[in-house]
């Protein structure tokens, strides 16, 4: 065999590993999503949706007290997290730009991003739950927030800087002063990309179970009350699956399903707008 | 009044700014003064070396959790980073191209699947798998070996530390093969074809053109999966047994740091209990710090560059 056709061999050779390899890895999320959609999609049913939650042992019930808590716990992180993102990011990118505080904040934001969740689920409760002595959705909200601060940041702060400065240089010739410049030019020609990203961000923590194990915690009881402990689809899932009855299970794959068409719509949807968004 | 409005507004967009370090110092000063009692009754190395965590003793080492954290995190990446760099090879180089923007979106979305899914799919479906299928099959050929033959033996109910690990690799592959996918993508066609017009193969310009042009991306991506998997806990809370020891096998369940906090922490009856909790959450902020930090700093703004 002569150097052209062992290295045609070799060639051919990683060519099917990586084939192989790329086959592998779709076949096991292949698998976790067939599953994933067999199982929900026989557990759900209009109890699902409006039932009162299941007593043990009980064969009917549902997971009203979990969507709602669920919804609840997001949409405050979303209206406590949002403001704060894209401040900051305007910060960022209209006062700081490179100044080294900005870029220090930039670095930081970034290693905030990946902090571990049930860390911040730890330091919240230290912070909350620990002094007022009790668990409460409000408390779930706020880890929620905090790790959605630094993706809405992140967006901010690029979609903002894509800007071009001819368009603020007219306004400020025009006589505006720097905050109209900000609000009724930057953010009007960066309003679809900050959308996306807080879309984005929200179906990044829409999944979130570990900030809420000890923060919102959970309650077998329908209550629209932040300031007691409070029901999600993910906590009421860890602790519905891990139980054993057999409709407690199935409930958990029904919060399953319905929690992944919830993150994954918020994620299709994001990226649509983007996409139609960007294409004008 | 215009000027005004302008001042607060700065005032205010640089609060927020700012809010962002003072919630970063206040989890390290936080997390530091919970953990102080702890700290105190077992200081730094003997906590981080010692085997025994038993709550109604009062006492508690980090060991076994520590040792589960790092291992699950080896193997995971182990596998992970091969798979991910196949399929990143074959989304740039090998599919056809009406394939690539489907199969890459759709790897992208599974990123975004909730992380308790993977983990109740792990518990219902692959546990058992590994306890009927795969064990057996260790236990006959690897479990034989001399020397190295008990890391693959002993008591092994499906649920354990090789299960939580496969699941995470699973669990963090997309992540993995999305970034892997960026960095062979920047590669500029030209170096490309400059290669193949020289006769090269595809796996040639792989080997000589896009793995040395992409080599600090792909570095850099496998760092951050390897900071998303030390403090990844739905994905193994379900399948890693929660056994407070430091297995002798593989295959037996162990427990991890993120495992012990999230099983723990509600129980958690006395301070000083409470306290080694808040310590490991301490130790794994740390961790997952320093090699974030590494990963951004050190190899992804080099990229940048």
């Amino acid at each position: 065999m002569d150097a052209f056709q062992k290295r045609k061999l070799v060639n051919g050779i990683v060519l099917v590993l990586s084939t192989l390899a790329a086959v592998f890895g779709i076949m096991w999320l292949f698998w976790i999503l067939g599953t994933l959609i067999y199982k929900g999609f026989f557990a759900l049913s209009i109890e699902v949706f409006i039932g009162d939650p299941p007593s043990p042992g009980d064969e009917t019930g549902g997971l009203k007290h979990a969507i709602v808590g669920q919804l609840l716990i997001v949409l405050t992180a979303t209206v406590i997290g949002i403001p704060l993102g894209v401040l900051a990011g305007t910060y960022l990118s209209e006062y700081g730009r490179n100044s080294k505080l900005a870029n220090f904040i930039r670095d930081m934001s970034d290693v905030m991003m990946s902090v571990p969740s049930i860390v911040i689920g730890t330091f919240i409760y230290a912070l909350l739950v620990k002094p007022v002595g009790h668990f409460m959705g409000f408390a779930g909200s706020l880890s929620l927030a905090i790790m959605m601060i630094p993706i809405v940041l992140r967006t901010t702060d690029d979609m903002l800087r894509m800007v071009p400065p001819e368009l603020r240089e007219a306004a400020y010739a025009l006589g505006a002063t720097k905050f109209k410049v900000i609000k009724d030019v930057v953010y009007r020609s960066a309003i679809t990309g900050i959308v996306t990203g807080v879309i984005l961000a929200v179906a990044r923590i829409g999944g979130e179970t570990a900030p809420l194990l000890f923060t919102s915690f959970n309650n077998n009881f329908f209550t629209l009350d932040m300031t007691q402990p409070m029901a999600s689809l993910t906590v009421t899932m860890y602790d519905y699956a891990m139980s054993p009855y057999k409709y407690w299970q199935e409930l958990a794959w029904a919060a399953a399903i319905i929690l992944t068409v919830g993150v994954l719509g918020a994620n299709i949807l994001g990226r649509l707008i983007a996409h139609y968004g960007f294409k004008k | 009044m215009g000027v005004s409005i302008d001042r607060v507004f700065a005032k205010v967009a640089l609060g927020a700014a700012l809010f962002v370090l003072f919630i970063l110092g206040a989890l390290f000063i936080v997390l530091y003064k919970e953990s102080s009692l702890s700290i105190q009754a077992f200081g730094v190395w003997k906590f981080i070396t010692s085997q025994v965590w038993n709550p109604p003793l009062e006492k508690f080492g980090g060991a076994p959790a520590i040792f589960g954290t790092l291992v699950s995190t080896v193997i995971a990446i182990a596998i992970a980073v091969p798979v991910a760099i196949g399929i990143a090879i074959f989304l740039t180089e090998i599919a056809p191209h009406f394939l690539r923007t489907p199969v890459g979106v759709a790897i992208e979305l599974l990123a975004a699947i909730p992380s308790i899914i993977y983990g109740m799919w792990g518990l219902f479906y692959f546990a058992p798998f590994m306890r009927d299928k795969v064990q057996p099959i260790i236990h006959a050929t690897l479990g034989k070996l001399p020397v190295v033959g008990s890391f693959f033996s002993g008591y092994t109910p499906g649920i354990g530390l090789l299960t939580a690990s496969v699941v995470l690799s699973i669990m963090i592959l997309p992540f993995t093969a999305a970034i892997a996918r960026d960095s062979f993508k920047m590669v500029p066609d030209i170096l490309k074809e400059s290669a193949y017009a020289l006769g090269a193969t595809k796996w040639d310009v792989m080997k000589d053109v896009v793995i040395p042009y992409a080599k600090l991306g792909v570095i850099g991506g496998i760092i951050l999966s390897l900071g998303r998997a030390l403090g990844e806990t739905m994905a193994v809370t379900f399948v890693m047994g929660n056994q407070p020891v430091i297995p002798s096998s593989i295959l037996e369940p162990a427990t991890s740091i993120t495992v012990t906090l999230a099983n723990e922490f509600t129980e958690a009856d006395t301070d000083l209990y409470l306290s080694s909790l808040f310590y490991l959450a301490l130790i794994l902020f740390v961790m997952s710090f320093f090699v974030i930090v590494v990963g951004k700093f050190f190899f992804l703004k080099k990229v940048e560059r």
